[in-house]
């Protein structure tokens, strides 16, 4: 598997680590919105198929990611810096940076 | 830091570091590793949205203008300088005390400097099969028109971290983990030993 770093171009997926769901919003710190918080632990999507993820480049560059991956083929759709916000699967994580 | 006029450092290549030529050198010696010694290998880092402020200073102090784009560098032989992540950036000088040269120039406004020459370890290869050992330790293309003349690229070869600038068509500058470095040494010694190589 092959994700194209924005920095760095085509890397091999070992140069990578995975940092999880790129769907959570999480809550503000001080926050005592239980359901929120219990959202941003345990929800998950689970699609078989298009997913937004964070992934950082840890053996390159070390910027991290938004990913997007076919859960079914492993196709990446596409890759930006995590900082600059980036085009989601589902438009629900869009407007985010 | 890197005081001038301290004794000479140490190699951490040295037990394993034998001048001469090794390997299947009977057709000659197609790879030549050395240890280039710099005596400044700095870190810069931007703050977002002051990257172009830091190639600013990095031109006013050591002269070398970087050019546009991801992995741009420049080496001009005593000095080079090559950026490896976003915003940030390695400056190599053979001399020391590049890091008292940037002292007031990088403000805390514009970004980060840190002294990494006792933390890293300069590595050149070079010779016509220079590109073809480094493919074996590499999952990156080292053809020069994508590794272009003074390029820079992170990657890492077994979880040891490495940072490469072509510093010539066929020859790499390979910065590694001091602490890794004679491990890193040894497998490249080994990976040159089928085309034949020469220690110097």
């Amino acid at each position: 598997m092959l994700i194209t770093c924005p920095y760095c171009g085509p890397r091999d997926v070992i140069e990578f680590t995975y940092q999880g769901d790129g769907n959570r919003e999480r809550p503000q710190p001080a926050s005592q919105d239980l359901d929120a918080w219990n959202a941003y632990v345990y929800d998950r999507l689970n699609p078989a198929g298009d997913h937004n993820e964070i992934w950082q480049h840890s053996g390159g560059c070390r910027a991290h990611l938004r990913v997007v991956r076919n859960t079914i083929t492993h196709e990446i759709l596409s890759t930006a810096f995590a900082r600059g916000g980036h085009k989601s699967a589902d438009n629900r994580a869009e407007g985010r940076s | 830091m890197a005081e001038p006029h301290l004794p000479e450092r140490q190699s951490p290549l040295e037990p394993e570091y034998h001048p001469g030529s090794h390997g299947n050198f009977e057709h000659g010696v197609d790879v030549i590793l050395s240890e280039t010694r710099p005596g400044s290998i700095l870190q810069l880092a931007a703050w977002p949205g002051e990257e172009k402020r830091l190639i600013e200073v990095i031109r006013k102090v050591t002269g070398l203008a970087l050019p546009d784009g991801a992995g741009g560098g420049v080496n001009s032989g005593a000095r080079a300088v090559f950026g490896f992540a976003p915003g940030k950036f390695t400056v190599v000088d053979e001399a020391e005390g590049l890091a008292q040269a940037f002292a007031g120039s990088i403000t805390p406004a514009i970004g980060t400097l840190t002294d990494l020459s006792h933390g890293r370890t300069a590595i050149r290869i070079a010779g016509p099969k220079a590109e073809w050992v480094m493919a074996k330790f590499f999952a990156i293309d080292f053809a020069l028109p994508a590794f272009p003349l003074g390029a820079g690229r992170s990657t890492n070869h077994h979880d040891i971290f490495a940072q490469i600038q072509r510093s010539g068509a066929d020859q790499f500058d390979i910065y590694v983990f001091r602490s890794f470095a004679r491990s890193f040494w040894k497998a490249l010694c080994h990976a040159s030993e089928e085309v034949g190589y020469e220690v110097q």
